[in-house]
């Protein structure tokens, strides 16, 4: 008789976590307590003590961290009273929220304050902070610009490096042809090709798009290939012992079998797209935020120049997080902790 | 297992008689030729259970895989029902050693595959709960391959082999991976849906209590090539038990053809 004897029970998988013992919530929050201390502080330091020079937005700075430090304050205090999961987030956050309000107090004391560090290559935060409040509106265009390019040369060569990695994996005549040009061609740096493709291409936004998707569609072909051509061979011997025509030992087998090796690549293909990017931006587009980077440097605005950085690191990080919540769901099927 | 449905599909598929005539086979390796099989002629009737039993390695999986249509065999004829295989069909479905089941699919589309793979899944969808129910998985089909004990994964293999209405199951070496106490469990029920559903079946193993109690002819073949040494039929009525002194009996004759009475 069959039982859920041979099963293993699903309280092993996946209970670890779940029954992780978490600390009850105390009546005062001592870690808080010190780190809305500390960031009223920065806030007392920073608008009252007077700037070295006219900054504009010394009082809303001044007014961010003292917000910082009032919610602290009451998360610490009044935690029992705060939405269970915002209270064990702030815990979680509160070593780094302590050691970033040290940061703020150097970096407010050693630029505005008493310019130790030397102008105009050290930027004041609320140098950086007027950036944002008051040239959002090229910051934000640029975001678009960047955006814009890299999605259309990431999908078109995601989905070349995907038909041609499928292509050579699974065809014997693809791959005699494809290979030696993809080895030659395909370790060269995209960036390489650059002015070539700004000489080829009828305009920079096209000849960039190319590049983008160039740089992509190296890794992607390399590792949608090598995935298709390491599927299990007894797969497809399964479905066609079943009546599967070659279509389905395509879309239904060698597909979903290397989609694990295509992700890598996908990851892989992104990080190379980002740098191609900033590079396309700052040589020809005139738009972006390689463009903007560009510009800022040339004016020696350097405030402008560093929350560029921080938006772009904001934008590649939040767009790797994006792919790998669409592998993770994609690819359930792999972790190993999926619950029925 | 079997206690759910009294019948698997209707109308029950009739088991196909196969012919394996004078076939020899042969592999490239490195550059020289290795025999495998050595002019292997039999037929089994229409309806039986045949075990072919050979040592590790002698190339019986090599012989099911021609069967299967996997390969064309090297010289010989191979016929089913009197056609002569020219390539894999879902009528004789194979039930591999390694459950080989797609560890992207849930269990119960696994079990649709050779449905799906032909198109008729729309149309018959009913015939997976129906597989599933006959190996006693219902209750599993959105589970993943990874969560599943060996035996439970073989158990999907076999749904996904039924689900093809096989005329002629071809079973290699099945249960070969199994621990011992879910392998008798196995063992049993296999016969029993053999029984009921009618189908041919061929077995390999090397495995001779297994090819005993399971079989109604054991096939003894050789080291490779593997050429036939006996072929013996297992005159024993069902349900057998494993403590039949006939069964012991045959149990000595068939290890003596192996080289391996020594210390039985």
């Amino acid at each position: 008789m069959f039982s859920a004897k041979s099963l293993r029970p699903a309280e092993d998988i996946g209970q670890s976590v779940a029954d992780e013992p978490v600390a009850a919530p105390r009546a005062f929050w001592f870690l808080g307590g010190i780190a809305a201390v500390a960031w009223l502080t920065d806030a007392a330091v920073t608008g009252w003590l007077p700037d070295i020079d006219d900054f504009d937005r010394t009082g809303l700075l001044a007014w961010v961290m003292a917000g910082i430090g009032a919610i602290l304050a009451a998360i610490a205090v009044l935690g029992s009273l705060v939405p269970k999961n915002v209270a064990e987030r702030a815990r979680y956050s509160g070593p780094w929220l302590l050691l970033l309000s040290g940061v703020f107090l150097a970096w407010e004391l050693t630029t505005a304050k008493f310019t130790v560090l030397p102008r105009p290559f050290f930027a004041s935060p609320q140098a950086m902070l007027e950036v944002f409040t008051d040239d959002y509106p090229r910051l934000g265009l640029s975001v678009a610009h960047s955006l814009r390019l890299l999605a259309g040369g990431y999908v078109i060569g995601a989905m070349a490096g995907f038909a041609a990695g499928v292509a050579i994996g699974w065809s014997r005549a693809v791959g005699y042809w494809a290979h030696p040009a993809l080895r030659l061609l395909g370790p060269l740096p995209a960036t390489a090709w650059l002015p070539l493709a700004f000489f080829a291409f009828p305009g920079s936004y096209s000849a960039s798009t190319f590049l983008v998707a160039l740089a992509t569609g190296f890794p992607v072909t390399v590792l949608t290939w090598s995935g298709v051509a390491g599927v299990n061979k007894a797969y497809y011997d399964v479905a066609r012992t079943m009546g599967a025509s070659q279509r389905f030992l395509v879309l239904k087998v060698a597909i979903p079998a290397a989609m694990p090796s295509v992700f890598v690549g996908l990851f892989m293909g992104l990080g190379a797209s980002f740098s191609v990017l900033v590079v396309a931006e700052m040589m020809g587009v005139k738009a972006g935020l390689g463009w903007y980077l560009q510009w800022a440097q040339g004016w020696a605005a350097y405030a402008n120049m560093y929350s560029a950085l921080l938006v772009m690191a904001l934008m590649c990080t939040g767009l790797i997080t994006l792919l790998f919540r669409a592998r993770d769901k994609l690819l359930a099927w792999q972790k190993g902790l999926v619950q029925w | 297992m079997v206690s759910t449905a009294a019948r698997f599909v209707e109308p029950a598929p009739p088991g196909s008689a196969l012919d394996v005539l004078n076939v020899s086979h042969a592999f490239a390796l490195d550059g020289k030729t290795l025999p495998v099989l050595d002019r292997v002629s039999f037929r089994m009737e229409a309806g039986e259970l045949v075990a072919l039993l050979g040592p590790s390695g002698c190339g019986k999986s090599t012989l099911l895989r021609l069967v299967a249509g996997l390969e064309p065999p090297s010289t010989g004829t191979l016929l089913v029902d009197g056609q002569r295989i020219a390539g894999p069909h879902p009528s004789r479905v194979v039930m591999f050693q390694d459950p080989t089941l797609y560890p992207w699919r849930t269990v119960r589309a696994n079990v649709s595959l050779g449905l799906e793979a032909r198109g008729l899944l729309r149309a018959q969808g009913g015939r997976v709960d129906e597989a599933l129910r006959l190996v006693g998985l219902t209750n599993f089909e959105t589970a993943y391959p990874h969560q599943l004990s060996g035996g439970m994964a073989q158990r999907v293999s076999l749904a996904r082999a039924l689900v093809n209405d096989p005329t002629l199951l071809l079973l290699d070496e099945p249960l070969g991976k199994l621990d011992s106490m879910t392998r008798i469990t196995m063992q049993g029920e296999l016969v029993s849906l053999w029984q009921r559903a009618g189908f041919s079946a061929l077995l390999v193993t090397h495995d001779v209590e297994e090819a005993l109690f399971m079989a109604n002819r054991v096939i003894v073949l050789s080291d490779r090539p593997a050429a036939i040494k006996a072929d013996i039929a297992v005159d024993l009525p069902y349900p057998r038990h494993r403590g039949d002194p006939r069964i012991a009996e045959l149990r000595r004759e068939v290890l003596g053809l192996l080289g391996l009475d020594a210390n039985w």
